[in-house]
């Protein structure tokens, strides 16, 4: 029962005593001390102690049920939440009509002709492409009902993002309210948000745009909310010099100063509405999401690239574009007549479209992939799965891992007593943080048991720990080759690029059909989805590492590989760090999604909660995993000192 | 002039949203009826075997009747939701949800009965046929521990393994297994797609594995199963959810419609409630969806095309 109490640096030497670390240690080993005893004499007992939770399911019933009854009565919702919808339904109808009416080829005029003069000829030609494909692939009319289902997310998202971002971006009492908000937002998993909408507005398009909104308005705030706040003193006080007002500083000088955050903000805005878009599918929000989900359904992994390679294709192209926006500045785009010129050719592509009669995308020119693309796969699961000579197939390795890696981890977990958990929780947040984010760690920890779901919340625990370890090695492993050579980062950016994009959905069927069901397959593919960003941060990290200190190693004579390890890797350390959050943060997201292939634990109370509309399991769970989210975070996230501004 | 314009707005959205009430019960799909369309929408719930009665319900309403049909893929117990708010217009294949029927059909007067699928339904344990007919004992629940450790997998510890599909299925394995003290584990492959592809995988090896199952599945004609006798059925038995240790029943499988659709439907609310086929039809369509991989409606078309006097008979 004390081993750990006893295991922390007691008899330090007081040199030792002068670095934080130890002195945190020390500090949390005294309270552990002092509190475990009493703790673990009273609620003696291996899990988190029955007389420690409350029982919130059948408030939470209620709660649900009358809703379901007065949902078509009560002037809340007739008078407000119903006009939410109806006005959701009304705008997504609008721009699907508008949508359909220009018909194919005016969409691609359009899009293409935007993107040209947005972001150049290269990428007009790739917007246009990537709408052709949609076509190509019999995806036209779910493409468009995800586009119009996407257009009013977005721009929702980017209103109240921005406002939010506004508020925050002016006033330091506001930031500091919603930055904790804003942050936990961020880390949650696109799951946990899905049961609270469909419970108020039920499944369908306005349950759907709401949880996107939700989802993808919070980096537009804080976006906006950086680059007001970081916009340059001297200007400013140049400008207020010059007797301008508040408003007029604001419009003429803050806003044009934060355009490039702002952009970003948008390009992050749609990056993850589209991700969510997919990921509503299970709530209703038609579309190619929906097909996606349609195909898994029958384990047609062809038919679910067919829907998910337009996704990819949207997903790249809008990143682009958005992206180009940001970064070209100047003339070029703001010349009237070459806008007007993009306009025309536009409008006299739809004209011309329907004066061919062919507003829809004509079936003789689809392709069917999904033949080829399920013989390949069967092929695969056929040689591939056991039975392998020398390394074994890809079963045999899933069932190891699950033996020798995850089996014992949860084990472990599971068997270590409840206060030693919150303990080691306490110690890696403090560790790398401040005690405020480790008592916010410690809250969270303990909020799972309260609610009633240590068990599974361990064991959804273990094997995120598993795949941030496998993914961490890989990543840093790839990062650090990537950084090292131009060659393999060109080659491997695309790459990048296509992976993190892709609905997380795919990635489950492959990996089942490699791996078997169960945990090891989540697992997977929680790694290959956490992969690219780790590899992305660690060698952008890597890179970035100045120049000079770089350049004066080489002169002593160091060779690449002391050059890494002694100068690149320390002072990419923020960057090291990062990736390691971003990591758990991703990693954790599909594992939860893992629910459907066998993951078991919190993911799949959330999918049973969805499925059989049990709002106590789903929204217990969903909150577990709020709160993982918020420790694991909270647990891998360095907090810079900030300059005490009165907190 | 900026005051003006926000009372302009709202008057706007006042107009458009019809003045005061908005009840969010009664709004269709934003896809629905696009460009003058008379469209219908169905759920399309994720088992193949209800996949088959959408794609040939959306064929015949295309081709014969003139409607555009839309399909939305919902898992049960929300379509019941979905279905009394009328995003929905029909649920073709139930397998029983005698709550949701209490509260939609009966006291919500949302949700009206459609009549019978004409298809029954039935939940149980299989094991592989090639299993049985090796150990012909396995089949009665009384046996089963002495074939729980060949049973054993990764997942399901030092235990037998139970497979399970999605948790969007009715189970009441888990308290089957505890009150029958069977020494299984339940493992939920997560989904039925996961299930089917597990199910496959052992089948290739001729591997044994028992298995939460059902019929009309057209997996049977690809991995075929024999079914584990459970304790028979008493009046009540399934009563207490954990205190169930009896078998399945067998359920005729219906369909419901949403009240206005029922009402003011026309003839595709009248073709709907005539739908009826068999066990074999049925199958037969989900085979050339799942193994065949037809397209839904490369599928309905060759079904319909060989049965003209069933569907003809549905038409009003």
């Amino acid at each position: 029962m004390a081993t750990l109490t006893a295991s922390a640096p007691r008899p330090a030497l007081p040199g030792a005593l002068k670095r934080p670390a130890v002195r945190k240690l020390l500090l949390l080993a005294v309270a552990a001390a002092v509190l475990v005893p009493p703790a673990s004499a009273r609620w003696a007992s291996g899990g988190w102690p029955a007389a420690l939770t409350v029982d919130v399911s059948a408030p939470l019933e209620r709660a649900g049920d009358w809703i379901v009854d007065h949902r078509d009565s009560h002037p809340l919702f007739l008078y407000g939440l119903g006009h939410v919808s109806n006005a959701v339904v009304l705008a997504v109808r609008a721009v699907y009509l508008t949508l359909l009416a220009a018909g194919w080829a005016g969409v691609t005029a359009l899009g293409a002709l935007v993107a040209w003069r947005v972001a150049g000829v290269r990428l007009a030609l790739g917007t246009a492409a990537a709408f052709l494909a949609c076509g190509a692939l019999g995806m036209w009319v779910p493409a468009m009902q995800t586009l119009a289902l996407m257009v009013v997310a977005v721009v929702a998202s980017v209103a109240a993002g921005a406002l939010l971002g506004l508020a925050a971006g002016l006033s330091d009492r506001m930031d500091r309210a919603l930055r904790p908000v804003l942050d936990t937002m961020q880390v949650l998993p696109a799951f946990a948000y899905l049961l609270p909408v469909v419970l108020v507005f039920g499944i369908g398009v306005p349950a759907a745009v709401l949880a996107t909104v939700v989802y993808a308005a919070p980096p537009m705030a804080r976006l906006t909310a950086l680059g007001l706040r970081g916009a340059d003193q001297e200007v400013l006080e140049a400008v207020e010099s010059l007797g301008a007002t508040a408003r007029q500083r604001l419009l003429t000088a803050r806003i044009p100063l934060a355009r490039t955050q702002l952009l970003l903000g948008v390009n992050q805005t749609i990056m993850m509405a589209l991700s969510m878009a997919v990921i509503a599918s299970v709530i209703g929000a038609g579309g190619l999401g929906d097909r996606v989900y349609q195909a898994l359904a029958s384990v047609d992994v062809g038919a679910a690239l067919a829907a998910g390679i337009p996704i990819v294709l949207l997903a790249v192209v809008l990143d682009r574009v958005t992206g180009a926006a940001g970064e070209r500045t100047g003339a070029a785009r703001r010349a009237p007549a070459a806008w007007a010129l993009a306009l025309l050719a536009a409008v006299a592509a739809v004209v011309a479209g329907r004066l061919a009669g062919r507003p829809d995308w004509p079936d003789a020119w689809t392709a069917d992939i999904a033949g080829p693309v399920n013989r390949a796969v069967g092929w695969m699961t056929a040689h591939l799965y056991s039975g392998v000579p020398v390394v074994g197939g890809t079963a045999d390795w899933a069932g190891r891992f699950t033996t020798w890696v995850l089996d014992p981890l949860r084990a472990g977990l599971q068997g270590l007593p409840w206060w030693s958990v919150l303990l080691a929780v306490a110690a890696a947040a403090w560790l790398i943080g401040t005690w405020r984010t480790a008592l916010t760690a410690v809250c969270a920890m303990a909020a799972t048991g309260v609610l009633g779901v240590w068990r599974p919340s361990l064991d959804t625990l273990s094997q995120v720990l598993a795949a941030v370890a496998v993914t961490l090695v890989a990543g840093f492993a790839t990062g650090v080759a990537a950084a090292r050579s131009d060659r393999f980062e060109r080659l491997l950016r695309p790459v990048l690029d296509v992976f993190q994009t892709m609905p997380q959905f795919v990635y489950l069927i492959p990996v089942v059909a490699l791996f078997g069901v169960g945990r090891a397959p989540a697992v997977a593919a929680a790694v290959v989805y956490a992969l690219p960003a780790v590899v992305r941060i660690t060698a952008q990290g890597l890179r970035q590492v100045d120049p000079a200190a770089l350049e004066s190693a080489r002169s002593l004579g160091a060779s690449g590989f002391q050059q890494l390890r002694q100068v690149q890797l320390p002072l990419a350390r923020p960057a090291l760090l990062l990736a390691v959050n971003q990591g758990v943060v991703l990693v954790l997201a599909v594992v939860v999604i893992g629910g459907l292939v066998g993951g078991g634990a919190l993911g799949y109370d959330v999918v049973f909660g969805l499925a059989q509309g049990d709002l106590a399991t789903g929204l217990v769970a969903g909150a577990a995993i709020v709160c993982l989210g918020l420790m694991l975070d909270r647990v891998t996230q360095p907090t810079r000192r900030r300059p005490r501004k009165g907190a | 002039m900026f005051r003006g314009r926000i009372t302009a707005v709202l008057a706007v959205l006042a107009l458009t949203t019809g003045c005061g009430a908005a009840d969010m019960t009664r709004q269709a799909s934003p896809f629905a009826n696009a460009q003058g369309a008379r469209t219908v929408t169905l759920s399309v719930p994720s088992w193949v075997g209800a996949q088959a009665n959408v794609a040939v319900a959306q064929y015949l309403l295309e081709h014969e009747l003139g409607y555009h049909v839309d399909t939305v893929q919902m898992d049960e117990v929300p379509a019941w939701d979905a279905l009394s708010q009328g995003r929905i217009d029909a649920l073709l294949e139930d397998w029983g949800h005698p709550e949701q029927e209490q509260r939609y059909v009966e006291e919500k007067r949302t949700v009206v009965r459609g009549g019978d699928l004409g298809v029954t339904g039935h939940i149980g344990w299989f094991v592989p046929s090639y299993f049985a007919e090796r150990h012909p004992d396995v089949t009665h629940w009384k046996n089963l521990n002495k074939y729980a450790d060949r049973l054993r997998t990764a997942e399901s510890g030092g235990k037998g393994q139970l497979l399970d599909g999605s948790p969007a299925y009715v189970t009441n394995d888990k308290a089957l297994v505890k009150n029958l003290k069977l020494d299984y584990q339940v493992v939920f492959a997560g989904s039925e797609a996961a299930q089917i592809t597990q199910i496959k995988q052992f089948a290739k090896e001729q591997k044994p594995f028992l298995t939460y199952w059902y019929t009309p599945q057209w997996l049977f004609e690809k991995v075929p199963m024999t079914e584990v006798r459970l304790p028979p059925r008493t009046e009540g038995c399934d009563a207490d959810p954990e205190k169930v240790a009896c078998a399945y029943p067998h359920t005729p499988l219906q369909k419901y419609l949403n009240a206005d659709f029922a009402k003011r439907g026309g003839e595709a609310a009248a073709f709907l409630k005539r739908f009826r086929w068999t066990t074999e039809d049925q199958n037969e369509v989900s085979l050339l969806i799942a193994d065949r991989k037809l397209t839904p409606e490369q599928a309905a078309e060759k079904w319909v095309d060989g049965h003209r006097s069933t569907w003809k008979r549905w038409l009003p």
